[in-house]
């Protein structure tokens, strides 16, 4: 969500994703299939404070410390330290999951800036079955402490089909608690997402009446009945239209995964054919300006001819390589999203059975170690 | 009227970008030379005939074209959330 009036070309956004590891089961989750894999080469301290300053020279200003879940490592108040020294602003990204009084007033100590955390549902019921795990009560502590404190405060609500019911219910409380945004982020289809897609995806019908519920949440804050600022967009999968993928390839948004290896977006590695320089290895000013792969897809020459000679190209960059590849099989392709994409009828197509009652559930693969190997076995059978 | 930056936002000068930004939750924005100008001297303690006096001695305009400007600025700063007057 950043101001389109910044210039580009600096990664002023950070992501740096301290960790996989995460106590929650997330059906959804955007970390990567065998994020087990990552824990034994997780950047240490040293590496981290390394990578900020580096990125700080570079221009980067905004910082999101994320995961997996950041407050298992136990150095984040030294990173958040070291950060606020740098002249970040700070956001901790969370689920609320292990955040505890002590633990917060040492990070705003520290320098943390706001809190964004992570929410699925307004009963105890439904967010412990999404997430698998007895983390409602947990999450709403957080939110407390969070508010108590007056930190600016960010709410994440991933929306697909199972709990695009609850925007009213958890609007509703997070008017009364005085949350200042709130993001409705119906979710990306990637990585677990993806495993997922044919049970979390929504139908339209349903994202239009949930669209309806945000427009009248919307129009109350115009009365001033409540000061949230909403972000709902209707996914680009149902519009015809491409998102502005991280506002372009290596443009103003860098993250930086737990073994060290940076990316346009958290989900590059499911590109093929790509290399990527561990910042172990390389600077960071070298990764971002000169490295093959931050350049891979800059600017407009990699282009299909469909995008390159579409007047919205600097508007939406041909928009998402990963969805692209998923999609096509080729990253260079126009994004299927776009009505324009040669393969826009594949999308049509998943969409068109969302729209339709599922008559054999499956049940949700959740977020394990052990998932992925048990899907392999079902491929091979 | 004392005006200071409101608690949610952070201004730091760039100097890879060669100017003032606004930090905020969920946002960046550069500022132009002006407004950054007048930012950097919010601090809760100056006044605004305070500001513009300091201003005046800095960059030498007309009289009042750089109070209207200050003002004016103010006003839309404080439509934004950015400064509390
Ligand atoms: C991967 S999580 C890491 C931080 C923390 N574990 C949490 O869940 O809040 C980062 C953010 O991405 C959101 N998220 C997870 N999977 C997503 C998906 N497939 N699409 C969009 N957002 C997703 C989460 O709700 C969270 O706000
Ligand atoms: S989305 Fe869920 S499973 Fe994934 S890191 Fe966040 S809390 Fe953990
Ligand atoms: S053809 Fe390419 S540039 Fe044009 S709207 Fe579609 S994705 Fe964007």
């Amino acid at each position: 969500m950043s101001d389109l009036s910044i210039p580009r070309g600096l990664p002023m956004w950070l992501t740096a994703e301290l960790t996989y590891r995460c106590p929650l089961k997330c059906s959804w989750c955007s970390n990567p299939l065998d994020y087990a894999a990552y824990t034994a080469n997780e950047l240490d301290t040293d590496e981290w404070k390394r990578v900020l300053t580096e990125a700080r020279a570079l221009g980067a200003v905004q910082l999101g410390l994320s995961g997996g879940e950041p407050l298992l490592r136990d150095d984040l108040e030294v990173l958040v330290a070291h950060a606020d020294k740098l002249g970040f602003y700070t956001n901790l990204i969370t689920s609320g999951v292990g955040l505890t009084e002590a633990r917060l007033d040492a990070l705003i100590a520290a320098g943390l800036r706001q809190v964004q955390l992570s929410l699925q549902a307004s009963t105890a019921t439904l967010t412990d079955r999404l997430v698998d795990a007895r983390a409602h009560a947990l999450k709403l502590e957080a939110a407390r402490m969070v508010k108590a404190r007056g930190l600016p405060m960010v709410l994440n609500v991933p929306l697909f089909r199972h709990n695009l019911g609850e925007i009213d219910a958890l609007l509703r409380w997070a008017a009364e608690l005085g949350i200042e945004y709130v993001e409705l982020a119906n979710i990306q289809y990637y990585n677990w997402a993806l495993m997922n897609r044919a049970e979390l995806m929504p139908s339209l019908e349903a994202l239009r009446e949930a669209e309806q519920v945000v427009e009248r949440w919307r129009e109350a804050g115009k009365r001033g009945e409540h000061g949230m600022t909403l972000y709902f967009v209707i996914p680009d999968y149902y519009e015809g239209r491409p998102k502005a993928c991280m506002n372009g390839w290596g443009n103003i948004h860098l993250t930086i995964a737990p073994d060290g290896i940076p990316m346009p977006c958290v989900e590059a590695r499911v590109l093929p054919g790509l290399e990527f320089p561990s910042v172990r290895m390389h600077s960071l000013d070298w990764i971002w300006n000169e490295s093959p792969l931050f350049k891979r897809f800059r600017g407009f020459d990699w282009m299909s001819p469909t995008c390159r000679e579409c007047p919205d190209k600097e508007k939406d960059f041909g928009g998402c390589r990963c969805q692209a590849f998923l999609l096509t099989g080729d990253a260079a392709a126009t994004d299927p999203a776009c009505s324009r994409s040669p393969d826009h009828r594949e999308v049509a197509e998943i969409t068109r059975r969302a729209g339709q009652p599922i008559h054999f559930h499956m049940p949700l693969v959740k977020r394990a170690a052990t998932a992925v190997i048990a899907e392999a076995t079902e491929e091979v059978q | 009227m004392t005006p200071s930056i409101a608690p949610r936002f952070i201004l730091r000068w760039e100097p890879a970008q060669q100017a003032h930004l606004l930090l905020f939750p969920e946002g960046v924005v550069k500022l132009n030379g002006s407004a950054g100008e007048i930012l950097a001297l919010c601090d809760g303690r100056r006044s605004a005939p305070e500001i513009i006096d300091a201003l005046q001695q800095k960059f030498d305009a007309p009289d009042g074209v750089i109070a209207e400007g200050v003002y004016r600025f103010f006003s839309e700063a404080e439509s934004k959330g950015w400064v509390l007057t």
